[in-house]
Formats: structure tokens, sequence, C-alpha cells
């Protein structure tokens, strides 16, 4: 069914100002970090562009030590994540054994535990295994994840059972199985589980924010806002082409996975 | 079964010696579910079962400042919340930040969603462009908006002073900084709540809304008649979520006005993070936590209890 033209005309007029408000703060950063101080201090609109904020937010902050930190960071914690969700998603769709169910909801359980409700002794026990500061203690605490399980065994429960029964047939061992046919036909949704892990680990702020007291492996995110307390001149530029930098690495995930992230989403939530 | 029941009849040796087997693969099987499951169970235990007993244990001591019990206080530090000015009106500020942020996130990302959900050209720009505040982290958000907020330079005050109008203190007004927090919140949101929405609306029968065409149904009779009742299970979850999330929310105060002007923007996070590492008092920080912890509890329970027709984890 085709629309009118008055109709469309009205949707696409709605559709465009939306768009101009949702991405107004977005597109007003990404311009005031190419814009001189003294535009941005009188107001004006922008009179020349140049990379000086960027040049500058380098030169003044070990951002690309804060860059790599953050990479490490939300790769392990993605790959943490991706293993030891597929490894418990497949225990509770092809094993069978006692405890199974208990243990599922001992899963759904722990989805109702606020990270922020267990972060005081969260931090004690971090402390105490001397991995403050450390690239560990900024992973290990996210890998497990029940939201992650939960999406790879609905992926996992499309898999034919007569395959597993065949694989047992010719020998293959659950391992074998696991590694070579499971993963392989799931790659979709191990994808979409990954861009995820490495979205919200990347996002992350209060846990680096109380784990890491030093630049060495400080996130970017935390060097964001060392970046903003730390500007004595109220540089806003500078500001703003740190800011830029740091969600440049997501934004382009997001744009890349929308698809397949908003769709893993409303499975794992819904389904 | 039939199995066994020919086990039976021939002889009692090979029944005994089935069930021997059947007994060793049992266990087999669970010590083999138990390999694959281990890490993830370890990991729950270190960092999530254990923390939470541990702060149930902590919220009922005084402590020193490296968090080690001193002294059993019983119910003291719950007693003093409660009569805390301080706390109350966290426990205030967190409940308005609640009822500012949730409606207007939800009626706005509902609007974005269903205007992107018409099948018009160019379509995917308009859907990148609204999910775009997803992939903008917290800090880089509040950096944002707290430029937008600036009482001089600010974008906002700026254009009302253009206008003729009178700036306002919007992150140093106690009137204005939880509302000013609650935009930048709000804002943050719809990428995620958008997406959610999105996936619901696509998921609705289009046959529904072909046969309401054919009965010449107007525009607003149909969000009113199937869009919404159809898309009440993900509004219900998207509901719950942003409910959740605004309890734990801590980043964009850290930057935006670390809990004032005079404790209006002290949220219930920043509260327990404030009274555990800026003034070592674990113990009342973890009472804290506790209750944050009920709350989400009751909040998740209510999703399960309310929205278990359509979500099927079994």
């Amino acid at each position: 069914m085709t629309m009118p033209i008055s109709k469309k005309i009205i949707f696409y007029i709605l559709l465009i100002i939306s768009a101009l408000v949702v991405f107004a703060p977005t597109l007003m950063a990404f311009v005031m970090s190419f814009m001189s101080n003294k535009d941005i201090m009188t107001g004006s609109l922008p009179t020349s562009l140049s990379f000086d904020n960027y040049v500058k937010a380098f030169g003044q902050f070990p951002l690309l030590k804060y860059l790599f930190n953050s990479l490490i960071v939300s790769i392990v914690i993605m790959l943490g994540q991706l293993i030891l969700s597929s490894l418990a998603a497949y225990a509770f769709v092809f094993l069978e054994f006692k405890g199974r169910d208990v243990l599922f909801y001992v899963f759904i359980a722990t989805m109702m535990v606020p990270f922020e409700a267990s972060i005081i002794p969260n931090f004690h026990i971090i402390r105490d295994l001397g991995w403050i500061d450390t690239y560990q203690g900024l992973s290990i605490p996210f890998f497990a994840l029940a939201f992650g399980t939960f999406l790879l065994r609905q992926n996992f429960k499309q898999i034919p059972k007569e395959l597993r029964e065949a694989s047992q047939i010719a020998g293959m061992g659950d391992f074998k199985f696991y590694l070579s046919v499971v993963l392989p036909i799931s790659r979709t949704s191990l994808l979409t589980l990954g861009v995820y892990g490495f979205l919200t680990s990347w996002n992350m702020y209060l846990w680096p924010l109380l784990a890491t007291t030093n630049d060495n492996v400080r996130t970017v995110q935390i060097g964001l806002k060392q970046l903003q307390t730390q500007e004595q001149l109220n540089d806003w530029g500078v500001i703003m082409a740190g800011a830029i930098i740091v969600v440049i690495p997501t934004l382009i995930l997001l744009f890349l996975g929308q698809n397949k992230l908003q769709k893993g989403l409303t499975e794992g939530a819904l389904k | 079964m039939s199995v066994n029941n020919v086990a039976i009849q021939e002889t009692p040796m090979t029944q005994i010696d089935f069930e021997k087997v059947k007994k060793k693969q049992r266990t087999i099987s669970f010590f083999k579910g138990m390999l694959f499951l281990l890490p993830s169970i370890i990991l729950f235990s270190v960092f999530l079962f254990y923390p939470l007993v541990r702060t149930i244990y902590l919220s009922f001591f005084l402590t020193n400042a490296a968090g080690e019990t001193t002294v059993f206080i019983g119910w003291q530090n719950y007693v003093n919340l409660f009569t805390s000015p301080i706390f109350l009106q966290s426990i205030k500020s967190t409940f308005l930040f609640v009822l500012y942020t949730v409606p207007i996130t939800i009626i706005i990302s509902l609007f974005l969603a269903m205007i992107a959900n018409e099948k018009l050209k160019g379509i995917g720009f308009f859907r990148t462009v609204y999910s775009s505040t997803m992939g903008i982290s917290v800090a880089a958000a509040s950096v944002f908006w707290l430029y937008l907020f600036h009482p001089s330079i600010g974008l906002l005050n700026m254009v009302l002073k253009a206008i003729g109008a009178d700036g306002i203190g919007w992150l140093t007004d106690p009137n204005w900084a939880l509302f000013a927090v609650s935009i930048t919140t709000i804002w943050m949101n719809l990428g995620f709540t958008f997406l959610i929405l999105l996936g619901g609306l696509q998921s609705i029968d289009s046959y529904l809304y072909e046969s309401a065409d054919i009965d010449g149904a107007g525009y607003f009779y149909k969000v009113r008649r199937i869009t919404i009742p159809m898309l009440s299970p993900t509004l219900f979850f998207v509901v719950t979520v942003t409910i959740i999330n605004a309890f734990q929310t801590f980043g964009q105060i850290d930057i935006l006005t670390q809990g004032g002007p005079v404790n209006s923007t002290n949220l219930v996070v920043y509260s327990i993070y404030r009274e555990a590492f800026m003034n070592y008092k674990f113990g009342s920080a973890s009472a804290q936590a506790v209750l944050l912890f009920i709350i989400i509890l009751i909040m998740t329970f209510l999703q399960f209890k309310f929205g278990e027709r359509k979500v099927h984890y079994q």
C-alpha cells in the first residue's frame, strides 16, 4: 500500500526535525572541536576551522595511552563474555544433568543484583588481590554475563538436536561439537553479543573510576573526566575534541552493527 | 522404559549393571555440565554473590577506613539513614529523577520509533541517527551537556538571552539542577529505548494493519487499537529497564553536579559512592546499597511477574 504524497511529506518533516534535535548535541560537539576558543567564548559561528584542538588534546593528555587501555579492556571483556556465555549456554541447551534447572534460576537471579549495590566489597576484593590499576581488575569482574548466556541459549536452541545425535554417533565429544559446530553456526549471535559487550565496556564509568589511580591503565572515559576537570582555561574546544575521540569508535561500531544489535537485544529481552 | 522392562524379564544381573552404567553416566554428564558452567559460576560467586552477602553483612557494622568491620551495631545504620535529612533528600531526589526521566524517555522514543517504522526512502539514515546516542558514553554525553548548561557561554543560556529571557543557573540552581540532569539522561537513553521499541514495532504482524486499512481506519485509530496493545510487552520491558537504569545513575552526576547544589542531585548511587569512597563510612554506604538492591529486586520481580506471559525463558 503506497502512502499519499501529503502524508509522506508530513512524515519526512517529522523525521528531519527529530533527527536535528536528537543529533544536535553531538553535531555541536563535533563542530566545536574544530573551533577556536575565541569563537566559542563569544558564541559566534565558526570563523575558522582547524585541528588545533585535537593536537592540543593529544599533546597535553596521554589520550593515546587512554585509548589503548580502553581498547585492551573492552576487547578482553568482550572475549571473556563471549567465551563464558557460550560455554554456559551450551550446557543449558545440549547437556542434561541434575541441577541444571536450579542453576538456570541462579543465572536469572544474577540479573537482579545491580553491580552498583555490590561495588563496595568488589572494590575490596580487587584491592586485596592487588588488582587495582591492572587490566585484570578492570575486566575480569565482568566476564560472567547472564544476559549473554540467555541470548546465546536462545540461538543454540535453534540448532537441530539431530545434529548433536549424529555427531555423537560419529564419536564427537561435547567440547569438539561446541567448537566446530555450535560456535560457527551461531557466529551472527556471537557477533551481536560481541558488539554489545564492546560498547558497554568501552562506555563503563563507575568501575574504572574506582579501580584506577594512575594513567598507566586509566580508560578513556576517566581520561575525559580528567581532561574536563583539569582544563584550567575552560578550553571547550579541546574538551570537545577529547569527547569526540572517545565516542568515534563506539559510534562507528554502532552504525555498522545497528541492525544486528537491535534484533539481538530485542530477542534477548523478549523471547 | 521399555528397555528397562525387557531387562527385568531376562536376567536381574543386567538390570543391576544397567543401573550402574546409568548412574555412572549421570555422574559424568553432571561433571561435564559443571565444567561448561564452572567459569561463570566461579565469577558470579566471587564478584556477585559473595559481594552481595558481604554488603548485607557490612551494613550491620561500623568500619575503619580500610573497610574492616569494627563494631557490630545491628540496625543502627538503617535507623541513621532514615533519620538523616541528607539520605531522605537523596531518596526523594532519586524518585523525582525516575519520575522526570522514565515517562518522557518512553514517550519520545515511542514517537521516534513510530515515525522511523514507516516504509520510506532513506529511513535507515534516520534510524541510525535516532539510535546514535546509544553509542555515546556517559562521560562524553555529560561533557556535551556540561557545555550546553554553562551559565555564561553555554548554548542554552545564549539562546535564552538572545530572545530576551534571563539565563538559568541550570546546574547551580537547586530548583533546576535535577531537571538539567534529567534532560541529559533522557537524551542519553533515547538511543537504546528507541532501538528496542523499533524492534517491537517491526515484529507486529503487518496483516493487522492491512485489514485495518481495508476497513478504512485512520492513522491514530490504528495506533490506539493495534500498535499500543501489540507493543505492550515491549513497552513494559522498556519501562522496567529504564526505571532500573534511572536508579543506577552515576556518571552524569559525577561530571555535571557532584551531587550538588545543596544535595539536590545526590542520587542514591552517588550517595553510596560518596559515603563509601569519600567519607570511608562503608557500613552506612552498605546499608544504602542494600536498600538500592531491594528497590531493584522489586522492579525486576514486577517485570517477571507481570511481563511473564511474554517473557519466555524456558
